[in-house]
């Protein structure tokens, strides 16, 4: 070996230093399980970052709904619309959920994937809380989900919606909470499911109706009973209201035209507010983390 | 029969080829006398109506290399999963590294190193970052984490490649760095599960380099399971397991000596007869094992000369050995262990596994 040197030097320097190693692991204790939760987080960021088609990927589904969905239906819609506002601004702060959709979803997934390449195993048998893997996993695909919805903020301008600092910070910010509890979501699903091919499957089959319901795509009133039940159950419609809520509200609409476009969610006529719609799909996500907190604890 | 003297001449006799693998130098410090690594007592293992563990007990010194040898599904994989922590026993009792593996088990988990039969690698990330997310899991100090690092990457060799990605690896490679990553918090004992399984001859050799440096340089107890026969060498004492119980525990010499005899396997047009004929003239019980008739006689060599001169049917081959660890498991489970793994369903699963594992 071409180290030679380094051991003939110094044997009684590495001697010391394995013991100092074994004297210095330290006891179980919160410390250790931050640490666990920051690399775990971390190894998403790296996977994230050198994996750039998946970036690219992510990214179509968004492009595609806003600009040939959105220019295609654009003159069909837009006498529904107040004028001035393109279909394509309507539906941005929708297609903005979508971009971080898939890669939280995804990067959940992942669980699975480890699973079955072994690498799972050499987390759950790690002396570290498994709740600080969890909590690791679902933080790392949050970061990630947002960065890829951060993508399709940039594209802000195209939908005819300002760039303004408040804006972006509230989308980001909102953007957050979303990938936070869509990563929840799919981390309990993936306590479960062994295998890759059935989670993409149970996934896809979840994702296209949550996306569907989430008036994305068409304003939250005005609907028909059954439908109006659907969107209300479905929890990203508490995202989605508040986040063309924000954009709306940027684009000096008189009142009238702001509550036909972005009414909030109601409930048998009672508007939801911003603060409480949040609070819904923050208090789902901690609902699901303990959930797959203690599938994980049960497992092996 | 376990005479030290007599071991020490029975393997001068060997073949140049086959004393290069018990060559290994005799680790000063291992022996009874010092302090117990891991004690093991009636520990049983019941998957429903199969039991797994059949009430095993055997201790393994502080610093000895311990193989646990046997064919798939003997109950290798069960025992170290317990001894891991991955499984609970349904009764009996293991301690490792001074701490019971059910009570406290996070506390085993600190101290011990796991090499798993599959990969646990993540082949996105380098060499260097599959270390990193290990040490920062079982919390190695910061300061300490280059140095140790660069220490355990050295041992295996892959200091040079620890800034690429996993998946441009070859098999040997991997495991070696999965050596590496077991040995990065210190741990007291390293468990290895099958650790040349799947890889080609030299690399396999290779990895056995490195096991053999690490005995040298570390203070550390080698706890490792195997169907190889040839690798069991390497171990200072082994344990043959068969059906979920231990048949035999002691040094590798010591259960060859008490074997002592040659093993001589002949080709014949008819096995069943050669068979007959070997009960009636010689008064040997020969079978077939590994597709020929086999048998086990004191000398070997002066004993074939009379075999073509009395056995009155054609010979079309034949081969004498030494008496190997083969023939310790043949003599203590009537079987070779090819024997039953041809047999085994369970070994092509296993491979199966293990190639959708290591790509």
């Amino acid at each position: 070996m071409a180290t030679s040197t380094t051991e003939a030097g110094a044997p009684s320097a590495e001697a010391t230093l394995t013991e100092e190693i074994r004297v210095g692991v330290p006891e179980k204790g919160v410390r250790q399980d931050l640490r666990a939760v920051g690399i775990v987080w971390r190894r998403e960021l790296i996977r994230f970052r050198t994996d750039r088609l998946r970036m690219i990927t992510a990214l179509i589904q968004p492009v595609l709904f806003l600009f040939v969905l959105g220019t295609g239906l654009g003159s069909l819609a837009s006498h529904g619309l107040p004028p001035g506002i393109s279909f394509k601004t309507f539906i941005y702060p929708g297609v903005l959920a979508m971009g971080v959709l898939f890669t939280a979803i995804f990067s959940a997934g992942s669980i699975v994937w480890d699973r079955e390449f072994g690498f799972l195993r050499e987390m759950l048998v790690a002396p570290v809380n498994r709740g600080s893997i969890v909590l690791g996993k679902c933080f790392g695909g949050a970061t990630v989900a947002t960065f890829q919805g951060i993508i399709v903020l940039a594209l802000a301008g195209l939908a005819d919606v300002p760039y303004n600092p408040i804006l972006i910070i509230t989308l980001i910010g909102e953007l957050l909470l979303l990938s936070f509890t869509l990563t929840a979501f799919g981390v309990m699903m993936a306590a479960r499911i062994k295998s890759f091919q059935a989670f993409m499957a149970l996934t896809q089959m979840l994702v296209m109706p949550l996306f569907f319901l989430s008036g994305a795509l068409y304003p939250l009133n005005g609907l028909p009973a059954w439908l109006t039940v659907l969107t209300r159950i479905d929890p990203l419609t508490y995202i989605v209201a508040p986040m063309r809520r924000a954009v709306f509200s940027h684009l000096n609409l008189s009142p009238a035209a702001m509550n036909q476009i972005a009414p909030g969610v109601s409930w048998d006529g009672w508007t939801v507010p911003v603060g409480l719609s949040l609070g819904i799909v923050a208090v789902m996500g901690v609902g699901m983390v303990g959930i797959a907190i203690a599938e994980f604890n049960k497992a092996e | 029969m376990r005479g030290p003297q007599r071991e020490a001449q029975h393997v001068a006799v060997q073949t140049g080829a086959e004393a290069g693998g018990s060559a290994q130098p005799a680790p000063a410090h291992s022996g009874p006398g010092r302090s117990t690594a891991i004690a093991v007592s009636e520990l049983t293992k019941r998957y429903g109506d199969i039991e797994a563990v059949r009430g095993i007990n055997f201790e393994v010194a502080t610093g000895e290399t311990f193989g646990f040898l046997g064919p798939n599904g003997a109950g290798k994989s069960t025992t170290i999963s317990i001894l891991c922590t991955l499984v609970r026993p349904t009764s009996g009792r293991a301690v490792v590294a001074g701490h019971d593996v059910v009570a406290e088990r996070d506390t085993v988990r600190r101290n011990i190193g796991l090499v798993f039969q599959d990969t646990t690698l993540d082949s996105y990330l380098t060499g260097e970052q599959n270390l990193r997310f290990h040490a920062e899991l079982y919390g190695v100090p910061k300061a300490v984490v280059a140095p140790r690092m660069r220490q355990v990457l050295d041992m295996v060799g892959l200091w040079d490649r620890r800034e690429s990605k996993v998946s441009t690896y070859s098999g040997g490679m991997q495991r070696r760095l999965e050596i590496a990553r077991g040995l990065l918090h210190a741990p007291h004992v390293l468990f290895l599960d099958e650790p040349t399984v799947g890889l080609d001859p030299q690399t396999r050799s290779s990895i056995w380099r490195y096991i053999n440096e690490l005995k040298q340089r570390e203070d550390i107890t080698i706890f490792l399971t195997t169907h190889y026969m040839d690798e069991a060498e390497h171990c200072d004492r082994i344990a043959i397991i068969d059906h979920g119980k231990i048949v035999a525990i002691d040094t590798p010499e010591a259960l060859k000596a008490s074997v002592g005899k040659d093993r001589v396997q002949i080709s014949t047009a008819d096995d069943q007869a050669a068979i007959a004929e070997l009960a009636e003239r010689f008064g040997i019980e020969a079978a077939i094992h590994e597709g020929l008739v086999t048998f086990s006689v004191e000398s070997g060599e002066r004993f074939v000369p009379r075999l073509f001169a009395e056995l009155g049917l054609p010979i079309r081959a034949v081969s004498v050995a030494r008496a190997s660890l083969d023939d310790v498991f043949m003599s203590y489970t009537g079987r070779t262990i090819r024997d039953t793994e041809a047999s085994s369903a369970d070994a092509m699963r296993a491979m199966a596994q293990r190639f959708r594992g290591r790509r």
